[in-house]
């Protein structure tokens, strides 16, 4: 039943160790971007604050497939964006990075803020009359705090954005899900087989992190 | 607008916020100075790529609008049967004999721990080997079917989040006057935990649109970001213009319902009938899976 993992023909680990990739730089992108969207949005610029705002309600209400998708046909193949590559495979891949940071960046925004949200204000106000300027309030008081209870909420999107990756396979990324499409057509009389082999794969990548993150997330809560 | 993060802006802070503004405009500016000189390159600007979705009806009575009508029967079909399958699997997890609370458990927690993506492909290949479905059809089951079996166990969660957050003298008081079990979740717990679970239950449908998406570029579903295929196809190649016109599309449809959830939760919080006690999805527990993206 399980005889396709013996031969040789598909390289399981070489398609999750891709979807792994896809995850690790998608996260540490969408971490960086979408702390800076939500340091816009509660920002004294209206300008910025009018542009996050806009941002995370346009970028939320797309589906990522069309993000992805529109990087694929619209900045690489129409507008000729290769971002440093020659190898279209490399390209795909940077591509689809690209598209999930512009997406998960939004939800790691709206989490951020929730968490701004549940630092008590007078720590602000504490830190305002000590002259601090918004920056250093945000930078040193702020984010600190917020970023501590919103432990769990950004493991839920880092969650999500794992399961997303599978949307990669849109623009022919290989990553997990493209090589089970190519299986489930060449071994019809085994899908069940393939199918709980990815799933498998799947439980293993989620559910450690979902573990090791509501742990970190219960240690560092701030106990108010 | 004054917030408690900064202080109302003095004489040298209105400066610093003009220069703030200015350099971000300018940086926006850039941005879209080399888009647009990007697109015009590519000739992508010309008013014939544009000018088929305001001209042409042809282009919405053809593609848009039965792409749109597609993706509208996805997500409404997957609704209305999660929805229910959803229900029953939240009180399962409620149950009171362990072997049911277990089995039902798994079950959501496994199904919410797989990429929908590859629930829509297993379920595919499934109605083609088990089934003679016709290919035709066969994309809108998979996808309907996918997104089943990922929205039941999601719905479960808010339903049993939502039953949860009633507060137990409801219970006690059910059992006082000598409902049984299955009595109180129909006609008490149920009836005011949809107060509770309407906001969240509105934002998953719009996840639930979002992900039929998927059904198009990987199954062939002719959903709305199909049609970009045959669009680009007919009216000389404008990708930009049919991306920016279909985005669009998903974006208002996803910006009411969003605003009707946020309503419905304002609603919630207000109303005297109930709790105030709202389900938000982000912060149900992550489980396996969990991720409302």
């Amino acid at each position: 039943m399980f005889d396709f993992l013996d031969s040789g023909q598909y390289d399981l680990l070489e398609a999750f160790w891709v979807t792994v990739k896809l995850t690790v730089y998608s996260a540490i992108g969408s971490l960086i971007w979408g702390t800076l969207l939500a340091g816009m949005r509660v920002g004294p610029v209206p300008m910025m604050r009018a542009f996050g705002t806009g941002y995370v309600n346009v970028v939320r209400n797309t589906p990522l497939t069309v993000i992805i998708v529109a990087c694929s046909l619209a900045l690489n193949q129409t507008l000729g964006v290769t971002l440093g590559s020659e190898d279209f495979k490399v390209i795909g891949f940077r591509l689809a990075v690209l598209g999930l940071i512009a997406y998960t960046g939004t939800f790691v925004c709206e989490a951020l803020r929730s968490g701004i949200n549940t630092v008590p204000v007078g720590q602000a106000e504490a830190a305002r009359a000590l002259g601090l300027s918004f920056t250093q309030v945000l930078t040193s008081i702020i984010l600190p705090q917020a970023f501590r209870s919103v432990v769990a909420p950004l493991a839920n999107v880092l969650i999500a954005l794992t399961k997303n990756t599978t949307v990669a396979a849109a623009i022919g990324v290989a990553e997990a899900s493209l090589l089970m499409k190519e299986m489930i057509e060449n071994e019809a009389d085994a899908i069940f087989a393939v199918f709980s082999v990815f799933a498998f794969g799947f439980i293993v990548l989620t559910l450690p992190t979902g573990l090791v993150l509501g742990w970190v997330a219960k240690r560092v809560a701030v106990k108010r | 607008m004054t917030s408690v993060l900064y202080d109302a802006p003095g004489p040298k802070a209105k400066t610093r916020n003009i220069i703030y503004t200015v350099v971000f405009v300018a940086v926006l500016g850039l941005v879209a100075w080399w888009v647009l000189g990007a697109m015009a390159d590519k000739n992508q600007l010309a008013a014939e790529k544009w000018s088929p979705f305001v001209k042409d009806s042809n282009v919405w009575t053809t593609f848009l609008l039965p792409g749109l009508l597609e993706t509208l029967k996805a997500a409404g079909l997957a609704l209305a049967i999660a929805l229910p399958l959803g229900a029953l699997l939240g009180i399962g997890r409620l149950s009171d004999h362990a072997w049911i609370r277990v089995s039902v458990g798994t079950v959501v927690e496994f199904f919410r721990a797989i990429p929908v993506l590859m629930l829509m492909l297993f379920a595919s290949a499934a109605f083609a080997g088990f089934t003679d479905l016709d290919s035709d059809i066969r994309p809108l089951y998979a996808v309907v079917t996918g997104l089943v079996l990922y929205n039941a166990s999601v719905i479960a969660e808010i339903v049993r989040a939502g039953i949860l957050s009633l507060p137990s003298g409801q219970t006690d008081a059910a059992k006082a006057i000598g409902m049984t079990k299955s009595q109180t979740m129909a006609f008490v717990l149920l009836p005011q935990a949809v107060t509770a679970m309407l906001p969240a239950l509105v934002s998953q449908l719009v996840v639930i649109v979002k992900d039929t998406a998927l059904g198009g570029v990987l199954l062939g579903l002719g959903e709305l970001l199909y049609q970009a295929r045959p669009i680009t196809a007919n009216y000389g190649a404008n990708t930009i213009a049919t991306l920016v016109v279909i985005s669009l599309i998903y974006i208002v449809l996803n910006f009411i319902l969003t605003s009707i959830a946020s309503a419905l939760e304002r609603h919630a919080r207000r109303t005297k009938k109930t709790t105030g006690a709202v389900v938000d999805i982000k912060k149900i527990d992550a489980g396996l899976g969990g991720g409302a993206a």
